[in-house]
């Protein structure tokens, strides 16, 4: 059973537990996303996380990996558009003691001046990273303009923002951002819900809450941008528009991109690869906002067979809209009950998923109730939502030698 | 948690540990052959094999194969290595012999022509792919020149040209070759039926050719030496660079997997407080790896072009530091701290497990329950990681660059 309990700060505690397992591991989300960084400031999220890992409490920066390191703990942070995410896994008898670091870098983190250009170096070197995978560097374009701006920005900002942000910069957004109104603290594994919710408690009951600023949104649709660089392969993403986790038609939707890409009977790996040999790496995502959905395809081809892999993703897109078929739904539900049962055998990943469940809904979905509604998705409910919401209006993004064309009428 | 093995009588061997609690089973093919196995005239063959498989058999087509996977809500992949081909599966316990009937049909696969063409095609767009991306094909470059003429300096994807000449018939070549069921440990982890698994692998397996499998071992003769390769448009340049280290057979790999943890962990290293906590380096890494006759530590470093010669310098001191000074024993308890966490939480997953029940037993002919790894990762002394650190000098090295840097400065 999923247990939870809102502090009076708003602070959000959301655990379940997994007594089959030896481990524990939690998943922060603090609401310092990208969407709250001033245009001028891209990576400030970014580099503010990088920070705060440099020293918090009782902990200087070294102090503070060793005593991870002691406990045993695996750790990751990332940065997206709502939050900055910290998670972790662990022995169970490690979790509160691992909270108990992680609560410091929430609320006294050092953020030393003497390691502001360290960290700045560190930014600097993502973002050049990102130069050397035409892949990733493509998504991150076709994102940018697909979202409505802030929504699709990238978390690691650019060098010209990297370069202007100061200590104040970073301190002023933990101040503002890092609060507990937001805040989800999920947690799975192995754990005692009572002596979890005390500690939590006393960790972070008296954090202090603070108001935030509204978001405003503009939007300037670029139907195709094609990037030259020079590569052996082309590039190629298209996004559409879909529905939020939080939509009524969320699971049909979701289920059409799972018969469009899957397994390996899946629709695009089937037509692209298989059938025709055009690429190595093909898939569509469906990734949801708070408010919006967007539904993310990607193909990695050689420039001279770039034109008919882009020709084939849309008909691919354009043929989903006619329907799916019923045995497509069976092989996808499948693949998803079996997903789901074998997500009790991780602690991080079930943490991770009733954290998001509790930002997107409010609450944190049971893997029983996400099997019942994945039962009750009908090819009938999949193909009425196609019908009235076909693939269309594309974002295309290309990056290559060669610009690529893309029929009139389809973006 | 109960370890079961069985060998079939044309040498086939299964083994598995059994875990009536898990959720789910892990099955897998693993097969002892790979790059190494290769001649120049097939090299890349194993890899393009591994994807054949998946293009149908006798009684299925590649749309029935990738079907019938997805039917069972298999989570399914299959990877090659310098020295081993793995075709496995996790599925419900309930999927168990649909998992194994179907992977054990996919090894004996048709190897179409017509298949063969439209694959090679994919082959061909991985290998650019790879060519396209970080560290562009600097490891296998440098593998190469690390080994010379020993077998593991095969690469395992091949090269466009190879792959373009490669034949169909030699493809079935290989494949007679080195599937033969001696060459084959079946491995299952989790919720496992033992005496269901060995009745279907009978079934399934029973007929193939016992074969010989042999394979070419001997010592490797590691070169030394520094090579920059220019890569004008790459952003970063970055750092491949190859020691000698233990043999999969040798008891020291176990202080080899601390050593690297001490000096190159991606967290609270050596390495990582010289390079990574100051910004100088985008990733800096020390890896331990191992194979039958040779084993090797891997420094990576991707950088700004201008700090690849003072990050090379950084790494050197480091390594010639420690071949001074030894390690400390809180370095090490600290190391064994991470590294048993490590393999408590990759075992709670059957599949997680499977790679190692698997793994061991096809290099090893061994069985190591959690607990058996625990321990010997527990029982490693300052000394014999010293002893390590003596035996295998870090600093004599195979070090390739390879980025937008036309001339790197040899750390000295």
């Amino acid at each position: 059973m999923i247990q939870s309990h809102i502090f009076g700060n708003g602070l959000v505690l959301v655990a379940e537990p997994m007594d089959w397992l030896e481990s524990a591991a939690f998943t922060i989300l603090v609401p310092a996303g990208c969407i709250h960084e001033s245009p001028d400031r891209g990576g400030l999220s970014g580099f503010t996380c990088e920070m705060a890992l440099r020293g918090a409490g009782p902990r200087d920066s070294r102090q503070f990996i060793n005593d991870l390191d002691c406990l045993g703990v695996e750790r990751s942070e990332s940065v997206g558009e709502s939050h900055t995410r910290f998670s972790a896994a662990t022995l169970a008898g490690n979790l509160h003691e691992a909270l108990t670091i992680f609560a410091d870098v929430l609320r006294r983190a050092h953020l030393p001046a003497d390691q502001l250009e360290a960290g700045r170096q560190v930014m600097y070197q993502e973002l050049r990273a990102v130069e050397d995978e035409p892949a990733q560097k493509v998504m991150l374009e076709l994102r940018r303009r697909h979202y409505p701006d802030p929504w699709g920005r990238p978390s690691q900002g650019d060098a010209a923002s990297l370069k202007a942000i100061s200590l104040d910069d970073i301190r002023n957004h933990f101040q503002r951002a890092y609060r507990p109104t937001g805040t989800i603290v999920g947690v799975a594994g192995r754990f005692d819900w009572e002596s979890l919710q005390d500690h939590v408690g006393s960790l972070l009951g008296d954090w202090q809450p603070a108001e935030r600023a509204e978001l405003a949104e503009s939007h300037h649709p670029a139907p195709y941008q094609h990037l030259s660089y020079d590569s052996n392969q082309t590039q190629i993403g298209v996004a559409y528009a879909s529905v939020p986790y939080r939509s009524e038609d969320y699971f049909p939707a979701w289920g059409a991109v799972g018969i469009l890409s899957g397994g390996m009977s899946a629709r695009l790996f089937t037509e692209v690869r298989e059938r025709r040999g055009l690429c190595y790496s093909v898939y569509a995502t469906h990734h949801t906002l708070p408010h919006l959905g967007g539904v993310f395809c990607y193909a990695g081809t050689s420039a001279e067979r770039a034109q008919e892999t882009l020709d084939v993703l849309l008909a691919e897109l354009q043929r989903l809209g006619e329907g799916v078929e019923e045995h497509e739904l069976e092989r996808l539900k499948a693949r998803i009950k079996s997903a789901l049962i074998m997500q009790q055998e991780s602690s991080s990943a079930r943490s991770g998923s009733i954290a998001r469940d509790w930002h997107h809904l409010g609450r944190a979905r049971t893997l029983a109730e996400l099997d019942a509604l994945v039962d009750a998705l009908s090819s009938e409910r999949i193909n009425a939502y196609l019908a009235a919401n076909p693939p269309r209006q594309f974002t295309i993004v290309t990056l290559g030698r060669k610009e690529l064309e893309v029929p009139l009428g389809v973006s | 948690m109960e370890f079961l093995k069985h060998t079939l009588p044309n040498g086939l061997q299964i083994v598995a540990e059994c875990n009536g609690q898990a959720w789910s089973t892990a099955v897998g093919f693993f097969v002892r052959t790979g790059a190494r196995d290769e001649t120049d005239e097939i090299a890349g063959v194993s890899h393009f094999l591994e994807h054949m498989m998946f293009k149908g058999t006798p009684s299925r087509s590649a749309d029935d194969v990738n079907r019938e996977f997805d039917q069972m809500g298999a989570s399914y992949n299959a990877f090659t290595s310098e020295e081993h081909t793995v075709y496995y599966a996790a599925v419900l316990p309930e999927y168990q012999l649909r998992a194994i009937d179907l992977l054990g049909d996919i090894l004996r696969p048709s190897l179409r022509g017509e298949d063969f063409d439209v694959e090679k095609q994919v082959i061909l767009e991985e290998i650019r792919m790879y060519e396209d991306q970080p560290p562009f094909g600097a490891d296998e470059k440098c593998r190469a020149l690390h080994f010379g003429g020993h077998p593991l300096a095969r690469s395992v994807l091949g090269t466009a040209e190879r792959i373009s000449a490669l034949s169909v018939d030699a493809m079935r070549d290989y494949f007679r070759r080195r599937y033969c069921a001696c060459n084959v440990v079946l491995a299952a982890s989790g919720r496992v039926d033992f005496d269901a698994l060995v009745a279907a692998a009978d079934r399934i397996c029973g007929s193939w050719e016992p074969g010989s499998g042999n394979r070419q071992l001997g010592p490797a003769a590691p070169a030394s030496g520094f090579h920059v390769v220019r890569r004008e448009n790459a952003a970063q340049e970055y750092v491949v660079q190859l020691a000698p280290g233990p043999s999969a057979d040798d008891d020291d790999r176990y202080a080899a997997k601390l050593l690297a943890t001490i000096l190159g962990d991606e967290t609270g290293s050596r390495i990582f407080w010289e390079l990574i906590d100051t910004g100088v380096a985008e990733q800096a890494s020390l890896g331990h790896f191992e194979y039958d006759d040779a084993g090797i530590f891997m420094t990576y470093i991707s950088c700004e072009p201008g700090q690849t010669a003072s990050n090379l310098q950084r790494v050197h001191d480091l390594f010639a530091k420690v071949q001074q000074q030894g390690i400390t024993p809180e370095e090490l308890s600290q190391a064994k701290n991470k590294v048993c966490s490590r393999i408590v939480l990759a075992s709670e997953r059957p599949k997680g497990r499977l790679f190692v029940v698997g793994g061991d037993w096809v290099q090893r002919g061994e069985y190591r329950s959690v607990r058996d790894d625990l321990d010997a990762v527990g029982q490693v002394t300052p000394e014999q990681v010293d002893d390590v650190i003596r035996k295998y000098p870090l600093r004599h090295s195979t070090t390739m660059t390879i980025g937008p840097l036309e001339n790197v400065d040899q750390p000295q």
